[in-house]
C-alpha cells in the first residue's frame, strides 16, 4: 500500500505547474475571453515538446506511454491556471482511445501528430450535446451507438454555442459517415466509448481540484488583506467557516480522484463507480468552493473586472461535464443498489 | 502509487477475519450501562488473551507488533463482523499514545499492560463545568505536597465518558494558577479509589449513563502519576487530543461496516415493497453515505502513507474529525428515513428494526460533531492553521 506519487511523477507535475505560472497568468485567460480564436498554439507546442501532450500515446507512435496517475496531477495544474485548451479530450481520452482501439492505419495516421503537437483532437460520445475546441481541432472521434468514427476537422460542419464561460469554445456538429474511418465496432465499441467517458470524467474532475484549490487560494489571499472594521475580514468566524468548508470538500474529493486514476492505469474491477465516486465529489466540491469563494469576495467577486469569474464560470462548465455530481451520484447508487 | 496489500498483510486479514468470525459477540447491551459495561470488559479480556486487543503495540505491552496498515486491516475486519464497541479506547486509543510519547519506562511497565489486559479501565478528565470548547480555562488545581512527594487535587472535571465504571482517570489540572493560560497545567493519572473522589453518572441524550462527573476534593496523587513535565501539559494533551481527532479514534473500518449496513438496509426495505416511492428516493441519499465512508477511507490511506514516511497530519487532523463525525450523523439519519414510522422505536421495543440499532447509532453520532473539540472549534483550526487566517 502507497497512495501516493512518486517523486518523478511529482517533479514532472511540479515543472508543468512552473509553465502553466509562466505562461498563462489570468492575462492569459482573459486574453482566451476577449480573443476570436482564444488559443495559443505556442503554449500548445511547448506542451507538446515538454511531452505533456504526447503523454499518454504509446512510446511506438513518439509519445511517453504513460498513464492516469501521471496525467490527472498534471491536469490539475491545467485547472489550476485554467488553461483555456482540448487537453483533456486530446490527451486524456483520444489518444488512448486510438491506442487501445484503432486499427493500426488509423492509429499510424493520428498518433504520432497528437505526440508532435501537430495534432489536436477532440471527442463527442453519445449523450454529450457539444463538442470542446472544434474550432482549432484536426480530428473528432465521435460515437454513433455502436460505432466510433475518427472524421478529419475539414468534414466536421460546426455552430459555435456560447458558454458561461467565455475561454471556452462549444460547438454543435454535424458529419458524414461517408467522410469519417471506422475505429470500431460493436460490443468493441460500446466497452471503448465507456472506457473514453470514464477517462473524460476523471481527467475533468482532476481539473476541478486544481479549479477548488486555485480558488480556495485566491480567496485566502483576498480575506486577509481586505479589511471592514478596522481588521482582515479573514479575522471574522463567519468566513473562516466558509472557508473551512470549502477546504473540507476538497481534502474528501481529492484522494477520490487519485484512486480513480488509479483504478484507470490498473483497469480496476470496480473502475466505473471509482471514477463516478471522484467525479460526483470532484463537482460537489467545486460548486461549494466556488459558492464560498463569491460570498466572502462580496461586491468585488461579483464582477467582470476581477479574475474570480473565470475560475467560478470554469468551475460551473466542467462541474456539469461528462456527467455532473447528479448523474455520477445515481451512477454509484445503480452499482451499490441493484446488483 | 499502489492501493494492494502484501501477502504477509492479506495473511495478517485471513487470521483476524478468522479468529473474529469465531469469537466475536452478537446482542451485546450497550457497553455504557454498568450491565453491559461488564459484558463489554469480558469481551476486552477475550480479545486480550487472543492477542488481538491492541494490535499495533510492542509485544513487550501486550500487542503483536502490528505496522499501521495491519491495524488498519483488523479495524476493518473487527467491524465487518460487527464488532462490539471498545469501553477501552480512552485508554489504549488515547492515553497510550501519549504514554509512548511522554511516559518514563516504569510508568510504560506499569500502566501499558494492564490497560492492554482490560485490568485498568481508562476514562478522560478534561471539560469542566466553566471550560468545554475553551480547554485552557480549567480551574481544577493541584497543589504541591512536597512532604508526601506528590500532587493535591481539588476541583471537578464533567462529561467524563462510562467515568462511572473505570476505574482510573487521566487529565489536565492546574499546577502554577499564575501561569499563563497555556501555561501551568499539568497532565496527571488519577485511581478513581483513591481518597477524596466523588463519582456521579449522568445519563445521557440515549438514556445510557455514559457520562459522569468527578469531584476531587483533596486528592493526593504521587509524582509518578505525572504524565510529562510538571507545567507543561498543555503540549502532552495535545498529543492526545490529534489521537482522538485523528484516525487512532476513528478508523475508517468502523464507517465503511455501517455504510455496507445502510446499502443492506436500503435493499430489505426495497424488498419489503413497503413505502417504495420513500424507499426510491434515498438511493441518492444512501450512494452518498456509502461514497463519503470510502472517501475516508481513501483520504487515510493517503494519510497513513505519509505517516509510514515521516510526515504527520498536524492541523489537518481537525478536517479529519469534522468529515467522519458528520458522515456519521448523515448515514444513520438516512438509515433513519429508511425505516419511516419505525425510526422511533428503540432497543427495548419488540417492532425496532435491527433492533434498534440505527437510532441508537444516530443518538450516539450526534455526540461526534461535539466531543473532541466541536465542529466549530475545527473549523476555527482549519481556517487558521491550515488555511493560514489572521487569528484577529
Amino acid at each position: 500500500m502507497n497512495f501516493a506519487f512518486t517523486d518523478d511523477q511529482l517533479l514532472f507535475r511540479d515543472a508543468v505547474a512552473e509553465f502553466f505560472a509562466n505562461e498563462c497568468p489570468p492575462e492569459k485567460v482573459r486574453w482566451s475571453w476577449n480573443d476570436e480564436v482564444g488559443r495559443d498554439a505556442s503554449i500548445w507546442a511547448a506542451l507538446a515538446e515538454m511531452g505533456v501532450i504526447g503523454l499518454t500515446v504509446p512510446e511506438a507512435f513518439g509519445g511517453m506511454g504513460m498513464n492516469e496517475i501521471d496525467l490527472l496531477p498534471i491536469l490539475t495544474e491545467a485547472g489550476r491556471y485554467a488553461y483555456p485548451a482540448p487537453l483533456v479530450e486530446t490527451v486524456a481520452v483520444v489518444a488512448p482511445l486510438l491506442a487501445e482501439s484503432a486499427p493500426a492505419a488509423i492509429a499510424e495516421k493520428w498518433l504520432p501528430g497528437i505526440a508532435d503537437g501537430s495534432v489536436i483532437a477532440t471527442v463527442q460520445l453519445d449523450g454529450q450535446p457539444f463538442v470542446n475546441d472544434m474550432h482549432i481541432a484536426n480530428l473528432l472521434i465521435a460515437q454513433r451507438g455502436d460505432q466510433l468514427f475518427a472524421i478529419p476537422a475539414e468534414h466536421v460542419r460546426s455552430t459555435p454555442q456560447i458558454s458561461v464561460d467565455g475561454a471556452r469554445r462549444l460547438f454543435s456538429v454535424e458529419w458524414d459517415e461517408a467522410d469519417a474511418e471506422l475505429i470500431v465496432s460493436g460490443d468493441a465499441a460500446l466497452r471503448a466509448a465507456d472506457r473514453a467517458f470514464d477517462r473524460g470524467a476523471a481527467a475533468t474532475a482532476a481539473q476541478l481540484i486544481g479549479l477548488s484549490e486555485q480558488m480556495i487560494a485566491m480567496t485566502v489571499a483576498y480575506v486577509s488583506d481586505r479589511k471592514q472594521f478596522g481588521v482582515p475580514i479573514g479575522s471574522f468566524q463567519a468566513v473562516k467557516h466558509h472557508l473551512a468548508d470549502a477546504e473540507l470538500k476538497v481534502s474528501f474529493a481529492r484522494p477520490a480522484v487519485w484512486a480513480a486514476a488509479y483504478g484507470l492505469a490498473n483497469s480496476s474491477a470496480d473502475v466505473d463507480r471509482e471514477v463516478s465516486m471522484a467525479k460526483c465529489f470532484a463537482s460537489d466540491a467545486a460548486e461549494v468552493v466556488a459558492r464560498k469563494a463569491l460570498q466572502t469576495h462580496g461586491a468585488i467577486g461579483y464582477t467582470t473586472e476581477h479574475d474570480l469569474h473565470f475560475w467560478l464560470k470554469r468551475s460551473w462548465a466542467l462541474a456539469s461535464s461528462w456527467g455532473d455530481a447528479a448523474w455520477h451520484r445515481r451512477r454509484v447508487a445503480h452499482l451499490l443498489l441493484d446488483a | 502509487m499502489d492501493l494492494t496489500f502484501t501477502p504477509a498483510e492479506e495473511a495478517f486479514r485471513a487470521e483476524a477475519r478468522e479468529w473474529l468470525e469465531a469469537n466475536v459477540p452478537v446482542g451485546l447491551p450497550s457497553g455504557d450501562t454498568a450491565e453491559g459495561f461488564a459484558l463489554h470488559v469480558e469481551w476486552e479480556k477475550k480479545l486480550f488473551e487472543a492477542g488481538w486487543s491492541v494490535v499495533s503495540w510492542p509485544e513487550e505491552f501486550g500487542g503483536r507488533g502490528a505496522s499501521l496498515w495491519e491495524w488498519l486491516i483488523f479495524e476493518e475486519e473487527y467491524y465487518r463482523v460487527g464488532g462490539p464497541q471498545r469501553v477501552t479506547q480512552n485508554g489504549i486509543f488515547l492515553l497510550a499514545p501519549t504514554i509512548f510519547e511522554y511516559g518514563t519506562d516504569e510508568q510504560k511497565a506499569r500502566f501499558l499492560p494492564r490497560m492492554a489486559s482490560a485490568d485498568d479501565l481508562w476514562c478522560q478528565g478534561w471539560s469542566e463545568p466553566d471550560a468545554g470548547s475553551d480547554l485552557a480555562g480549567i480551574k481544577s488545581r493541584a497543589t504541591r505536597d512536597d512532604e508526601r512527594g506528590g500532587w493535591v487535587i481539588n476541583g471537578q472535571k464533567t462529561w467524563t465518558t462510562r467515568g462511572a465504571f473505570c476505574n482510573w482517570v487521566f487529565g489536565l489540572f492546574r499546577t502554577d494558577p499564575e501561569a499563563a493560560r497555556h501555561s501551568g497545567m499539568t497532565y496527571l493519572m488519577v485511581p478513581l479509589d483513591a481518597s477524596g473522589v466523588t463519582v456521579r453518572g449522568v445519563e445521557r441524550l440515549d438514556g445510557d449513563e455514559g457520562f459522569a462527573e468527578v469531584f476531587f476534593d483533596d486528592v493526593f496523587v504521587a509524582d509518578d502519576l505525572v504524565l510529562g513535565g510538571v507545567n507543561e501539559g498543555w503540549g502532552v494533551a495535545m498529543a492526545t487530543t490529534s489521537s482522538e481527532r485523528g484516525l487512532t479514534l476513528r478508523s475508517p473500518g468502523r464507517f465503511c461496516a455501517a455504510a455496507d449496513r445502510l446499502v443492506d438496509l436500503w435493499k430489505r426495505q426495497a424488498a419489503a415493497g413497503e413505502h417504495p416511492e420513500r424507499i426510491d428516493s434515498l438511493r441518492s441519499d444512501v450512494a452518498q453515505s456509502w461514497m463519503e465512508a470510502e472517501a475516508y477511507r481513501l483520504a487515510t490511506l493517503a494519510d497513513v502513507t505519509g505517516l509510514v514516511n515521516g510526515v504527520s497530519q498536524g492541523a489537518r487532523s481537525s478536517l479529519t474529525k469534522i468529515f467522519w463525525s458528520e458522515l456519521d450523523v448523515k448515514l444513520n439519519e438516512t438509515a433513519l428515513r429508511l425505516l419511516g414510522p419505525a425510526a422511533e422505536l428503540i432497543e427495548t421495543s419488540a417492532g425496532a428494526v435491527d433492533g434498534g440499532a440505527w437510532m441508537k447509532g444516530f443518538e450516539f453520532a450526534l455526540s461526534g460533531p461535539i466531543y473532541a473539540g466541536t465542529n466549530e472549534i475545527q473549523r476555527n483550526v482549519v481556517a487558521e492553521r491550515v488555511l493560514g487566517l489572521p487569528r484577529k
